[in-house]
């Protein structure tokens, strides 16, 4: 295993951190507070190809190998998580799902679409009465003439006030199935969803589909695999984006941190001379030291495309996001009072990281999957 | 009959199957491993990986069938046949 960076993956990261630097650090506060990312900075994304950053260039993508990809993922995650859900629906759930599972016409259709951005895409998945219980959805296809009819509801959809692309997770007579479903589709309408604790900027929406007619060619996958073939997929691509924002957050709680004790005294001297701080910053950067490593060989797995990334992603994304919050905790008091103030970043770290420990398989179904794995055998996970 | 190239298939089917089941639990290459529920839910997934790695093939839409991927022999023929073996 190299877990060093190559020279190309080094100018990757420079370039991410120098456009966190100039477009989203500054402004990240305010997209948490009015509750959306404006559309001149998705038009800044996908003008650097962020957007279609794992898509091959033959589709008009960056064709980014999946170590970068990481890189993107935490320097985005790093300054806005909300930016980050995007990158992670649009990019990581659905381009790379469509991408590995989609019929020529499929992806010849939206892939050069999805990598310019000009049409952003959302999962729909979880519905009031199914969360972590995929296989409980009740949203419902019906076939009729060789077209499907959709009924139900999807809620929590990530960046679905703005999608024009929808992956519909519907159940039926031939069993769960995955659809691509256009947003102009007659039925499909969606309801913004506000109040959210974390990542308050990702535009979430409640999606209701009555009587949407799909075609037959929009069936994602085959007809009856959605959840092993298509959730699962798209679960996995989208852990590895929530494992890596996850890292960036702990980075920012880190950083943050450090400059804040080198700037604050109390009791005659700075913060960074006090030994209880001392315990802090080195507990932090312990934990995301180990959450980098863990994110970094999910993705020499994933560019080897070696099996066992599957369970080393689902390890990466249980440790990143719990260290995230760990970081945030200490973070927020370390700060004290202004810690628990909104003309900082560091609340918002703390509500954003919450919501990491939810997403793309909540910590307690990983930690069914990492046991469960691990007491199969040993060999695929240490 | 069987060719030795098919036999080694058999076998690194097997020697995965176990590793991602449990090597202490036992099953014969007939056996269906998604009926004796002796699989995750990622292992689909896994599985798909582990064929294409291992084998250098690209398992397509319609090769989804659990018949393809439900016990050692059906996997090994499932493989032989997308090498034209």
């Amino acid at each position: 295993m190299d877990l060093e960076l190559t020279r190309e993956q080094k100018q990757y990261r420079a370039e991410f951190r120098h456009f966190v630097r100039e477009e989203l650090l500054p402004y990240a506060n305010d997209y948490d507070k009015q509750g959306f990312i404006p559309r001149s900075l998705i038009d800044k994304l996908a003008e650097k190809g962020y957007l279609g950053a794992v898509i091959p260039t033959a589709y008009g993508g960056l064709g980014m190998d999946q170590v970068s990809y990481g890189l993107l993922n935490e320097e985005i995650g790093r300054a806005c998580s909300s930016s980050r859900s995007l990158i992670t629906v649009h990019t990581s759930l659905t381009s790379e799902t469509l991408l590995r599972w989609g019929t020529t016409a499929q992806k010849e259709q939206w892939l050069p679409l999805l990598a310019k951005g000009s049409t952003l895409a959302a999962f729909g998945l979880s519905e009031p009465g199914a969360g972590s219980d995929a296989a409980g959805i009740a949203t419902a296809y019906l076939e009729q003439d060789g077209h499907y009819l959709l009924n139900g509801v999807k809620k929590w959809i990530t960046f679905s006030q703005v999608a024009g692309l929808f992956v519909i997770v519907a159940t039926g007579a031939a069993g769960i199935t995955a659809f691509l479903v256009e947003r102009d589709t007659p039925g499909l309408t969606v309801q913004p969803l506000d109040g959210i604790l974390g990542t308050r900027a990702s535009m979430l929406g409640e999606i209701h589909l009555k009587d949407c007619r799909v075609p037959a060619g929009n069936i994602l996958g085959r007809i009856g695999w959605g959840l092993q073939q298509i959730v699962n997929t798209a679960l996995d691509n989208g852990r590895y984006s929530v494992a890596c924002g996850s890292l960036g957050i702990g980075r920012a709680c880190l950083e943050d941190s450090i400059e804040y004790a080198k700037s604050r005294s109390q009791f005659g001297k700075p913060l960074k001379d006090h030994q209880l701080i001392k315990q802090k910053i080195t507990n932090m950067v312990a934990d995301v030291k180990a959450a980098s490593l863990l994110c970094r060989n999910a993705g020499y797995l994933r560019d080897k495309k070696n099996p066992d990334y599957v369970i080393q992603t689902t390890l990466a994304k249980y440790f990143a996001s719990r260290m995230a919050n760990a970081a945030a905790a200490e973070a927020v008091q370390l700060h004290g009072a202004l810690g628990c103030h909104d003309s900082l970043s560091i609340q918002r770290y703390f509500r954003d990281a919450r919501v990491m420990e939810i997403i793309e398989g909540s910590t307690e179904i990983q930690q069914i999957i990492i046991a469960d794995h691990s007491i199969a055998g040993l060999g695929a996970v240490l | 009959m069987e060719t030795a190239i098919q036999t080694e298939q058999t076998a690194t089917i097997r020697e995965f199957l176990q590793q991602r089941i449990g090597a202490e639990i036992a099953f014969t290459d007939e056996e269906d491993i998604f009926k004796l529920g002796l699989v995750n839910s990622l292992f689909a997934l896994e599985l798909v990986l582990f064929l294409e790695n291992t084998y250098q093939v690209t398992v397509e839409n319609e090769d989804l069938k659990l018949e393809h991927f439900s016990t050692v022999n059906n996997l090994s023929d499932f493989i032989s046949r997308k090498k034209g073996l």
